[in-house]
């Protein structure tokens, strides 16, 4: 599984585009990292690679994921997961109803379901918390709900948009191990933006500077 | 402007424009078309051309006859000092009020305290404010033995022939609307640090309101202050109840003349509805130079530098003044309540002798409270799903709202409802649709439509957008991602919007009046139609009940996401 950005380029309606066109391979079982300061693209860059780019903005070139060009599928036809720092688990939803709406519809029966979302939580260290009210976990128990919702949709890429920054030094490093050790064990591509050096080091990959 | 972001990928799905398509097709023909056509015919009608009573010829006669029936002129003054009137004053109460309260107060806690006021129909706040003002009303009832009288004293308090009654209604009712849109305007401004620049400036709290905050907060409150405009211009119900009589506010002379036996009346009728619209435009155009003409002598005024402390007096006044209007439109309230529970009560008990739930018992309420009831949510479900499905096109092909868009969502609140209904019926009369609840409902549904769809605009834009992009990078499509996430979610502000909908289907007069033909009474035409009767006790409950409908509308609408949602801190914080 690979992740292939051929001269991708974003352009403002109006304006210049926001970086020189970014040709990168993305190799599974590897993080590659993509630095750079604030206000240069990196966010959309990611948007644009998960299909969520915002009105406003043109893109140009290709995204190849695994051979297929999905430059212009729709975000929930590309099957690139997407984490974010604030872990986005959906307000009205148990923490297990959230990843229960992660799980393929090929996945059948009410046991059966149940079983992978349960196991996904033991996994996430997160056994027992099935009905628990999303808000009332802690930030570090979210980004990991969050990371088991995003994987267990099988997806060909992951996309971390600074996932680790609102969690504090101890933390973060526990979380990213986590992170990259699950990601590595589905052996795919991980494209990951951050401003911290110490995640960049961890994810012991290639460093792209934006 | 990340809060406008999209959820889109970077070619709109075919689906979405498909939607978008279908959504203004209805809203075209639904809703812009009717009341064109409406208007179109009205103005045909006032220039002589109504083939229906046999009038072909085309002229200013109309024009002519409407400016020669008796008691034009002061029917005109009339709409003109009540209605530029009572906006204007609404509008300065309710600044003062805001000045004073900021702060204190938080934009829920104000919303929380508001919307049930603003849920109370028009004709049932008036209702209940002739109980308290006339001259045989509570508060003559309560100082009675002060003043030492033993009959009603002989004041012209109701539907006194200056309009004074109604200029004081339509202020109390228009007051919670203003502060409410005024709270919204300020919580999107950083209020607070700019008082204390100013302050800091050596600038009293009340002068920074005037000179920084007022400036900024009116483009956010200029089109509500235009809506409160145009209806003050052109309301009946109110006008019937506080208003005089004869000659009456021009609204109110132009519906009867519309239900004259003699048809040829229709056709000044129409002039006078057509005048009505001509006077909105130009209190428009009125508060746009106003606008400007305030802004060049404030600027000249702040550039002078004056630090002005002496405002504060002037803003407790206006304050103290909103205070009264609340506390006038509360004891409204309590006065229809009281009212419908009276056996009796005789001048000049302050309370009433005895107690009785005899007209309740009666029932004669049941059928216009059912019509009420079953318009109401009709145009609500009609109402809500059409602006749904318009905020969900409009995020699926990825385009933020045009001009004319927002024009569109006004449009039926800046015209004033007179100046096309009788034209509308009279489309309705040839299509069959006439005097038949569908007619009723699409006239309602043309007045519910823009308040849910204001009111559920801005909580839909505010929905993190994060969270969409994770249902869609889960698998979601654009279905799974409205009906799985977006929809509860917003459940609250939904609600909300659904129930300030069914609020403005409830108040609703003349679209019931006109397009019903006199076949449909719902609570309102009926406590319109009684309130000159002389049993308060039919009227109190009939207006109670105007009243009620709404209440327990806005009641379920915070309830329910509260049971639904028991164990969901998060969505229990509240929305905007």
């Amino acid at each position: 599984m690979t992740l292939i950005l051929q001269a991708l380029t974003i352009t403002p309606t109006a304006g210049t585009p926001l970086f020189a066109p970014l040709t990168l391979t993305i190799r599974p079982d590897t993080v590659t990292t993509l630095m750079g300061p604030s206000g240069v693209g990196k966010s959309t860059l990611l948007d644009a690679i998960g299909g969520h780019l915002a009105p406003g903005f043109r893109l140009s070139g290709q995204i190849l994921l695994n051979g297929r060009d999905v430059t212009h599928l729709p975000a929930e036809s590309r099957r690139i997961g997407l984490m974010f720092q604030d872990a986005a688990l959906f307000p009205h939803l148990s923490v297990g109803d959230n990843l229960a709406f992660a799980l393929p519809p090929s996945l059948k029966g009410r046991p059966a379901r149940r079983a992978a979302v349960e196991d996904a939580l033991t996994r996430a260290g997160l056994a027992g918390f099935y009905a628990r009210d999303p808000a009332t976990l802690s930030g570090g128990q979210r980004a990991r709900a969050a990371l088991m919702r995003t994987l267990l949709t099988r997806p060909e890429a992951l996309l971390l948009d600074e996932p680790f920054a609102r969690l504090d030094a101890t933390l973060r490093a526990d979380l990213r191990g986590f992170t990259f050790a699950h990601a590595r064990a589905q052996s795919i591509p991980v494209l990951l933006v951050t401003h911290d050096e110490a995640d960049a080091l961890a994810a012991n990959g290639p460093v792209i500077a934006l | 402007m990340t809060w406008r972001a999209q959820t889109q990928p970077s070619r709109p799905a075919p689906h979405g424009r498909i939607l978008r398509r279908a959504v203004l097709w209805v809203v075209l023909l639904g809703l812009v078309l009717p009341i064109l056509a409406g208007s179109f015919e009205t103005l045909r009608a006032a220039f002589g051309l109504h083939p229906g009573i046999g009038a072909t010829r085309f002229g200013l006669a109309p024009w002519q006859s409407l400016a020669a029936l008796p008691g034009f002129v002061t029917a005109l003054r009339l709409t003109l000092f009540t209605g530029i009137g009572s906006a204007v004053l609404a509008l300065l109460l309710a600044t003062g009020f805001c000045a004073l309260m900021h702060g204190r107060v938080s934009t829920r806690q104000g919303d929380h305290m508001l919307t049930p006021i603003l849920a109370v129909p028009h004709a049932a706040i008036a209702i209940g404010l002739a109980f308290l003002i006339a001259p045989s009303g509570w508060i003559a009832r309560l100082i009675a033995p002060l003043a030492g009288w033993t009959i009603p004293p002989e004041i012209a308090s109701v539907n006194d022939s200056y309009g004074l009654a109604l200029l004081l209604g339509l202020i109390v009712k228009e007051l919670p609307f203003l502060l409410l849109v005024i709270l919204a305007a300020l919580s999107q401004l950083p209020v607070n640090q700019q008082l204390s620049a100013g302050r800091a400036l050596g600038y009293g709290r009340g002068i920074v309101w005037i000179k920084v905050i007022m400036p900024q907060v009116w483009p956010l409150i200029r089109l509500p202050v235009l809506v409160v405009q145009a209806y003050a211009l052109s309301v009946v119900d109110m006008a019937v109840i506080l208003g005089p009589s004869n000659p009456p506010t021009l609204a109110v002379a132009v519906t009867r003349w519309f239900a004259n036996p003699d048809v040829q009346m229709i056709l000044p009728a129409s002039a006078g509805a057509v005048l009505i619209a001509l006077l909105t435009l130009a209190a428009t155009l009125l508060w746009l130079l106003a606008e400007r003409v305030v802004r060049a002598i404030g600027l000249w005024w702040l550039r002078r530098g004056g630090r002005g402390l002496s405002m504060q007096p002037g803003l407790l006044l206006t304050a103290g003044l909103a205070a009264a209007a609340l506390a006038l439109g509360l004891l409204s309230l309590l006065a229809l309540l009281i009212w419908s529970v009276t056996h009796r009560w005789s001048f000049p008990h302050p309370l009433p002798e005895s107690w009785s739930w005899q007209t309740w018992h009666a029932a004669s309420w049941a059928e216009a409270a059912s019509y009420s009831l079953l318009l109401g949510c009709t145009t609500t479900l009609i109402a809500t799903t059409l602006a749904i499905a318009w905020l969900e096109a409009e995020d699926r092909s990825a385009s933020p709202r045009a001009g004319w868009a927002t024009a569109l969502i006004y449009l039926p609140l800046l015209l004033p409802q007179i100046a096309f209904l009788y034209g509308l019926n009279l489309l309705f009369l040839r299509i069959g649709l006439s005097g038949g609840l569908v007619a009723v409902i699409w006239g309602h549904s043309l007045f519910v439509f823009p308040y849910v769809m204001i009111a559920l605009s801005d909580p839909w834009r505010a929905l993190d957008p994060a969270l969409i992009r994770s249902a869609a990078s889960l698998g979601a499509g654009p279905n799974r991602r409205l009906f799985a996430v977006k929809l509860p979610v917003l459940l609250a502000p939904i609600l909300t919007a659904a129930a300030i909908g069914f609020a403005v289907s409830i108040a609703q007069y003349l679209p019931t009046l006109f397009l019903g033909a006199g076949r449909i009474a719902t609570l309102t035409t009926e406590a319109v139609t009684l309130s000159s009767s002389a049993d308060r006790r039919i009227v109190g409950t009939y207006a109670s009940l105007q009243a009620a409908l709404p209440f327990a509308a806005y009641a379920l609408a915070l309830a329910l996401p509260r049971l639904i949602f028991r164990n969901r801190r998060a969505l229990l914080g509240g929305h905007a």
